[in-house]
C-alpha cells in the first residue's frame, strides 16, 4: 500500500465516502428510493441527488479553496448544508 | 405478471467491479493522495494540504489552457454539427453511389490521431505541402508556427477534416431510420424543403446528434496528439490545450504534486459536463 503514498485526510476522505456509499446502500436496501421531483429541474432518486451533492460540493470546495483565504473547513460546512437541502428537498 | 427482486444477480457485476477498481477506481485514489503532497522520490515527501489547488487555480497559464480549451470545443462542435447534417442530407441514399460516398467521407475516422497530425503538419508547410504552397503562391502570409490566428484556423480545420465525418455517417444512419411513408405523407402536403427537415428530419435526428454531441465533445476536450504534432502547442503558449499542459507539468517537469491537482479539477468538469448530457438524454428517452 505503500507505493499509494496515502495521508490521513484523503484516508479520511475516502473513509468517508465509502461509510456514505455503503450506508446508502442499507437505506436503498431497507426503504426503496421513489424517483420524485423537488425543487431541481429533473425528477430525482436519492442516489441521483447524492451525485449531485458531492459533485456539487466539490465544486464549492474547489471555489472556497481557491479563490477565497477562508479554511476549507467553512467549504465543508456549506457543503453539508447544502447536501442536507438537497437530500430533503431537491 | 409479478417481477421478482433478485438482488443476487449483482454479484454477478463483481468481476467487472474488480476490474474497474484494479484500472480506474485505485489509481484515480492515488492521484487524490499525490494532489495533497510534494512528492520529491518514493521515501521523501512532504504533506501540503489544499496548496496545489490553489496554485492550480489561480495559475494564469492553465485558466487561459482551460478557456482555449472550451473555445475550441465550442468552435469545432459548432462548425461539425451543421456541416455533418448537411453532408448526410446530401449523400446519395442508396446504390453503389451511397457505398462509395460512405467509405470515402469514413477515410479520416481511420487515420490515427498523431498521423493526422503529420498529414496536416505537412500539408501546410510553404516549401513541400500543398496548401501551404498555393497560399503562399497566391501571396497569403500563413505561418502556422509564426501567426496564432494561422495556428488556431488550421486546428479547427484539421479537427473539422477529420471528425465532421462521424457527424454525418451518424446523421446518414439516422436518416436511413425514417419510413419513406413520413416523406410520402410531406408529398401530399406540399411540403417546402425546409418544412421536411425541420419537422420529420431534425427530431428523428435528435439522438444521434445528442450521442455525436457528447462524443465530440468529450473527444475535443481531450484533444492532444493532433496540435502537439502540428503546432507543438505553439507559436507561444497560443495552441496549449488542457492535456498537453498537464503532460508537460506531470512527465515533463515530474511534479506529480500539481499535475494530480490540475487532473482532479480537469476529471471534475469533463465529469459535470458529461453528467448534464447523460441527464439530458435519458430524459428525452424518458418523455418519448
Amino acid at each position: 500500500m505503500s507505493w499509494m503514498v496515502w495521508t490521513t485526510p484523503t484516508a479520511g476522505f475516502f473513509i468517508g465516502i465509502g461509510l456514505i456509499l455503503a450506508s446508502m446502500s442499507i437505506w436503498q436496501y431497507v426503504s426503496p428510493s421513489i424517483e420524485r421531483k423537488g425543487f431541481l429541474p429533473i425528477k430525482t432518486t436519492r442516489g441521483d441527488r447524492l451525485f449531485i451533492g458531492l459533485l456539487t460540493s466539490a465544486f464549492i470546495h474547489l471555489g472556497i479553496v481557491g479563490f477565497t483565504d477562508l479554511s476549507i473547513l467553512v467549504a465543508t460546512a456549506i457543503s453539508a448544508i447544502w447536501m442536507a437541502i438537497l437530500m430533503r428537498w431537491g | 405478471m409479478n417481477k421478482i427482486e433478485n438482488n443476487k444477480a449483482w454479484f454477478l457485476v463483481l468481476p467487472v467491479f474488480v476490474l474497474v477498481a484494479f484500472s480506474a477506481i485505485i489509481p484515480l485514489m492515488t492521484v487524490v493522495n499525490y494532489s495533497v503532497q510534494d512528492v520529491f522520490d518514493t521515501n521523501t515527501r512532504y504533506f501540503v494540504g489544499t496548496e496545489w489547488f490553489k496554485a492550480i487555480l489561480n495559475d494564469a497559464a492553465l485558466q487561459s489552457a482551460l478557456m482555449k480549451q472550451f473555445m475550441f470545443s465550442f468552435t469545432t462542435l459548432s462548425i461539425e454539427i451543421p456541416l455533418g447534417i448537411g453532408i448526410a442530407l446530401l449523400m446519395p441514399k442508396r446504390g453503389m453511389a451511397a457505398s462509395l460516398c460512405l467509405v470515402l467521407i469514413a477515410l479520416p475516422l481511420l487515420i490515427p490521431l498523431n498521423v493526422v497530425g503529420t498529414i496536416w503538419q505537412i500539408f501546410t508547410r510553404s516549401d513541400i505541402g500543398l496548401m501551404g504552397w498555393s497560399l503562399r503562391e497566391m501571396g497569403v502570409a500563413y505561418n502556422i508556427s509564426r501567426n496564432p490566428v494561422d495556428a488556431w484556423a488550421t486546428i479547427i480545420l484539421m479537427d473539422v477534416w477529420h471528425w465532421t465525418p462521424l457527424i454525418a455517417l451518424l446523421c446518414y444512419s439516422g436518416l436511413r431510420s425514417i419510413p419513406e411513408a413520413y416523406y410520402q405523407a410531406a408529398r401530399i402536403d406540399r411540403a417546402s424543403r425546409w418544412a421536411i427537415f425541420r419537422y420529420i428530419q431534425l427530431p428523428k435526428l435528435t439522438n444521434v446528434l445528442i450521442i455525436g454531441i457528447l462524443l465530440r465533445f468529450m473527444d475535443s476536450f481531450m484533444i492532444y496528439a493532433e496540435p502537439f504534432v502540428l503546432t507543438g502547442g505553439g507559436p507561444g503558449s497560443s495552441t496549449t490545450f488542457l492535456s498537453q499542459a498537464l503532460t508537460t507539468m506531470a512527465i515533463g517537469q515530474f511534479d506529480v504534486g500539481p499535475a494530480a491537482a490540475f487532473s482532479i479539477i480537469y476529471f471534475l468538469i469533463i465529469l459535470a459536463v458529461s453528467w448534464v448530457f447523460y441527464t439530458t438524454i435519458m430524459n428525452m428517452q424518458k418523455e418519448k
